[in-house]
């Protein structure tokens, strides 16, 4: 559904004048299920979303999404076509509530049921978010679950998740994994999930390393898994535990 | 007296104060400098003046949960008029006031209203005080309107007023100045879009004299193509007092805003803020409303909007 054809990409370094890859020939083939993209900060891993949801546009290769080449199409063409992408940091909106940015995240108007819907999957009660605005009285948890939540109400084929668990602290995993799961039973088609998470790269059908712009590993969770944790090939990981005792890969890859 | 109202008057009087039809309970309606229809009711009296243009407007203490609207409509155009209306508010009354002004100007000269307000608002009462104002029409003649408020709290009254001009106006002037007794508190809710050549200064002013007074003034504005806006304000607390002015404004096209806020303690328990921001819209909020399938220009138009309201 998703195909990446010898993707790059370029940015001037200021500092030195010469261009560094952020984005590295990269291809890569998505098909239906849950993939997982994971690799160290400063990897290229939000880049690659990026370049998929069209807020960047590659150097070089082309995008193919469901066989059509989308490479020069803009955001809101690609969201049209069904290509969604929940942020790692969410956009605060003065005046606009939540049930503003779930109604036009559904692309219709949509009943109290159904956002409450939306907003009691991803753990929020409806009555006291549906009217709030999305502005800094929201803490960065709450902008998260609600970013989630737009996720939900848009059901499209393709969910890119950049680092959906960050700032999310009591919410249990298992919560989590079921908005994926529900995602995936209505809409079909494929969740894009970047994570550090053992337990997120645990539930998917195949893990993706991305390091220094490149595809460092690629394969079934039981082939890349085993490998990350023991810190063996591709390069060396390390399990910490984090405040809540969620066991977190940690960058150390190289 | 009754009204009869045609389509022109009834669609700035929809866009001034929501009435799609006579309104029920007290109403003045004045209409090319003159008065198109009155009700009173048994605790709202409204009494033209007699040295000059405009209505007293008497509402009795205790007359609670009672509404009063004059809205002012001008289709005639090159009429320039000046009206004064002196509200007098009993104690102990909850009302809501709606008043506002919309110009249909067909023609090529200017239309021009001028309204000044005074409230005299009673011990502990409740005052709601809605001012929309709304300019349309296809001729050339300029639509200018320059409202002053001037606002007397007695001790523990409290007024909130909310003062909205979205679009049609050339030209506008508004003053705004409150004097606040002990106990009482203002709260002043501006939304301003201005667009083409359009000017628009606001002016507040809010004396806070009494002890525990308190003002709370928060002006949000967008300001599109050449236009150019002003915000002042001045808060003033000579007492113990609490007193906070915000102006949040975005910035488009080539447009000017300026903000000027002035804060003056004279009481060391006086404790009194300032924020102002000005900004043109988030890259980062186009790009979050387009990837939710928004073409960038109604992303745009959903930031204004949902800012504005």
């Amino acid at each position: 559904m998703l195909e990446l054809q010898n993707v790059s990409y370029l940015v001037d370094d200021t500092e030195d004048g010469n261009q560094k890859e952020i984005i590295k020939n990269v291809s890569l083939t998505i098909d239906n299920g849950f993939v997982a993209i994971t690799g160290p900060n400063g990897g290229g891993k939000s880049t690659l979303a990026k370049i998929i949801a069209g807020i960047i546009t590659p150097t070089e290769g082309r995008i193919l999404f469901n066989g059509e080449d989308i490479t020069d199409l803009s955001i809101t063409e690609r969201a049209k076509k069904g290509i969604t992408f929940a942020f790692q940091q969410p956009v605060r909106f003065k005046g606009l509530t939540v049930k503003d940015l779930l109604t036009i995240a559904a692309g219709k108007s949509v009943s109290l049921t159904e956002v409450c819907g939306y907003l009691s999957e991803v753990g929020l009660c409806a009555k006291d978010y549906i009217d709030r605005e999305v502005n800094a009285s929201l803490s960065g948890g709450e902008l998260k679950r609600i970013e989630i939540a737009m996720a939900i109400a848009r059901k499209t084929p393709l969910t890119l998740f950049d680092e959906p668990e960050a700032g999310i602290d009591l919410w249990s995993f298992q919560n989590l994994i079921h908005v994926f799961e529900n995602i995936h039973e209505h809409a079909g088609g494929s969740i894009i999930i970047i994570s550090h998470q053992e337990r997120i790269l645990n539930i998917a059908d195949r893990i993706i390393v991305i390091a220094n712009g490149e595809i460092k590993d690629s394969g079934t969770k039981d082939e890349v898994l085993p490998k990350l944790l023991a810190g063996a090939a591709p390069s060396p990981v390390s399990i910490q535990e984090n405040a809540l005792g969620c066991p977190t890969l940690l960058d150390k890859m190289s | 007296m009754a009204a009869e109202l045609n389509a022109i008057q009834k669609t700035l009087l929809e866009n001034i104060a929501d009435l799609h039809e006579v309104p029920t309970g007290a109403y003045n309606i004045r209409s090319n400098g003159g008065m198109l229809g009155r009700n009173t009711t048994a605790n709202i009296d409204i009494v033209t003046k007699t040295d000059k243009p405009g209505i007293d407007i008497i509402i009795k203490p205790g007359t609670k949960n009672q509404s009063v609207h004059i809205p002012v409509i001008i289709t005639q155009t090159g009429l320039k008029e000046m009206v004064y209306n002196e509200f007098f508010i009993g104690e102990d009354s909850d009302v809501v006031i709606v008043a506002g002004c919309g110009i249909h100007n067909a023609g090529d000269e200017g239309s021009e209203h001028s309204g000044i307000h005074t409230f005299h608002v009673g011990k502990n009462a409740k005052v709601k005080y809605v001012e929309k104002h709304y300019g349309m029409g296809e001729g050339t003649g300029e639509r200018v309107m320059n409202p002053s408020t001037e606002i007397y709290l007695e001790e523990g009254a409290h007024l909130e007023m909310e003062t909205i001009q979205i679009e049609g106006i050339n030209s506008t002037e508004r003053k705004t100045y409150a004097k606040v007794e002990k106990d009482a508190s203002i709260v002043i809710k501006e939304k301003i879009m201005t667009h083409d050549f359009q000017v628009a200064t606001t002016d507040f002013k809010a004396e806070l004299v009494g002890e525990n007074s308190s003002a709370d003034i928060v002006s949000r504005s967008v300001a599109k193509n050449k236009s150019k806006q002003t915000f002042k304000s001045n808060i003033i607390g000579s007492n113990a007092c609490k007193g906070h002015s915000e102006c949040d404004a975005i910035i488009m096209d080539e447009a000017i805003v300026e903000a000027i806020p002035e804060l003056t303690a004279a009481n060391i328990d006086a404790s009194l803020i300032h924020e102002a921001a000005i900004g043109k819209i988030a890259g980062e909020q186009l790009i979050k409303l387009m990837t939710l399938g928004l073409t960038e220009e109604e992303a745009e138009a959903q930031i204004i909007n949902g800012f504005l309201k």
